[in-house]
């Protein structure tokens, strides 16, 4: 894992270098369907064969924590949901619970995002309202209840520091300078700010520094959290990226359909992970 | 006169939702979002936070930012759904009887934080409603040291609509939808809830609704439902100029 203190963004040839630099075991945080995922690279890990990961969901989880834990990628998760949208239940991440296949940490969403900022600005944990009588608490391994310390008989729960290994997501833009562009997503700049690494697929590659655009670089993620980024035109597909392409609903429900049982799972990958897609 | 189901249900979160100024709506949620939007056919001044819109999303944060609202007190109205829903509001999205369900996503925050809670669920069973939740993804009401803004209003099936009977804590069958009988939501409903003597039938869209409904509602539901529009609307959906 990169340290922290010395990211200069690194340049890598396609989506199939960065699966190669995200190793067995890691923990990684994603983002939900609804915002742009490195798509291709989780092809590329399935095709590498990665093993025993952690994914995190930031704060959900959809498409591509199905396709990893129907190709035996994943050990452990931690989420608020696994859903595939209108598409329905996603069914290999359904049929591996269901079989006690795989181990579940279950969250709600904002728990997921007190975590997270609570390493952003590197601190243990950090309270949220709310929550408290619900098997979520009694269940996740990191939650506290405490009393709150400036108000007698007011108990309020503490969301632990989150820190996932590595931080995976799809841009519009990076730049020659290693910042890269996700526009209103922030739940990426969440993420890339609490992860000790971060990898960036993006559509298209800008010339100079966006930083120094006072109309992009609101919209940016600077190249402070960036570890390494590679170009991935439609690399989003089969979801989307707001603003370029659209989640192509069609392939996303002939995918639930065709996972629905592990011979249908397999022929999916055979057709569109383990061989290269023209998206 | 001639609606669909979905219709139906619409008015009636359309009602629920009644003058509340800002109403979020969340994943996966089609019919109350066809609700709000056409309750802003009505009252422009409504405003609507869909979580998933797909252009023009209300969100600049990120997906934080719907539960940073609701935690301040921005929102009024949210809806929540789930796999169980039991006689005291609880609901669970989690598990139940060996089955895998998606998750809790936020409900067991947004539960505590909306000023107030409809609950949704179409299928109106034993199997859904059931006496006690195998597992509390979040609970319908809360002890009085713990801080809580909100709680449930409503909870509206396909069969029926209950009220929310906070003192109480127990749902009290308000209306069955046209066509139903008390002696079914009766026979359906697996926890014990109050009753009037006489149960009224749920109020069905007036020509005016669906006219909005079948219209620009359609049309933005359409944007952010695709397959919801095209199940209830068909294929030919209306254009942002009808």
């Amino acid at each position: 894992m990169s340290d922290l203190r010395s990211n200069e963004t690194r340049f890598l040839e396609d989506a199939d270098a960065i699966a190669q630099e995200i190793p067995d075991g890691a923990s990684i945080g994603l983002p939900p369907d609804y915002s742009p995922v490195a798509m291709a690279v989780v092809r590329a890990l399935v095709r590498r064969k990665a093993r025993q990961l952690k994914l995190i969901g930031v704060p959900v989880l959809g498409l591509c924590a199905d396709i990893l834990i129907g190709a035996g990628c994943v050990r452990e998760i931690e989420t608020s949901a696994v859903t595939l949208g209108e598409a329905g239940l996603a069914p290999r991440f359904t049929a591996a619970a269901e079989k006690g296949a795989l181990r579940i940490i279950d969250a709600t969403c904002p728990m997921i995002h007190t975590g997270l900022q609570a390493t952003e600005k590197g601190v243990p944990f950090m309270p949220l309202r709310g929550v408290l009588g619900s098997d979520l608490v009694r269940h996740h391994p990191d939650w506290k209840t405490i009393d709150n310390p400036y108000s007698e008989g007011d108990p309020i729960l503490l969301a632990k520091a989150i820190v996932p290994d590595v931080a995976l997501f799809h841009a519009r833009w990076a730049d020659e300078a290693g910042n890269v562009w996700v526009g209103r997503r922030g739940e990426l700049a969440t993420i890339a700010h609490a992860s000790k690494s971060c990898y960036v697929t993006y559509e298209e590659r800008q010339a100079g520094d966006m930083l120094e655009d006072e109309i992009l670089a609101p919209g940016c993620i600077g190249s402070v959290y960036i570890s390494a980024v590679a170009p991935a035109p439609r690399g989003a597909w089969p979801l989307g990226v707001p603003g370029m392409y659209g989640i192509d609903d069609a392939h996303v429900q002939a995918y639930a359909r065709m996972a629905n049982t592990a011979a249908g799972f397999q022929q999916y990958l055979d057709e569109f992970v383990l061989k290269p897609v023209a998206a | 006169m001639n609606y669909a189901k979905e219709e139906l249900l619409a008015v009636t979160i359309a009602r629920l939702i009644g003058d509340a100024r800002h109403v979020a709506v969340g994943a996966a949620s089609p019919i109350p979002a066809t609700g709000a939007f056409l309750l802003k056919q009505q009252n422009p001044a409504l405003r609507i936070s869909l979580l998933q819109k797909r252009s023009g999303n209300p969100f600049t944060e990120g997906s934080r930012e719907l539960f940073d609202l609701a935690g301040q007190g921005r929102i009024d109205v949210f809806f929540l759904g789930g796999a169980q829903i039991d006689g005291e509001a609880n609901i669970n999205l989690v598990a139940a009887e060996g089955k895998r369900f998606p998750g809790s996503f936020g409900s067991a925050f947004m539960y505590f934080t909306a000023g107030k809670t409809i609950l949704f669920r179409e299928e109106h069973s034993p199997r859904v409603l059931v006496k006690k939740v195998d597992y509390v993804s979040a609970p319908g009401w809360s002890p009085p040291e713990i801080e809580r803004r909100g709680g449930p209003a409503a909870l509206l099936t396909g069969k029926a609509l209950f009220a929310w009977q906070t003192e109480k804590r127990r749902f009290l069958l308000e209306s069955v939808h046209p066509g139903g009988k008390a002696d079914d939501i009766r026979a359906n409903t697996g926890f014990d809830y109050d009753m009037p003597a006489q149960v009224p039938a749920t109020p069905g869209p007036t020509p005016a609704e669906l006219r909005l409904l079948r219209g620009s509602v359609a049309h933005v539901i359409a944007e952010n439902y695709p397959e919801f529009a095209r199940r209830v609307w068909g294929e030919a959906r209306p254009t942002a100029t009808t």
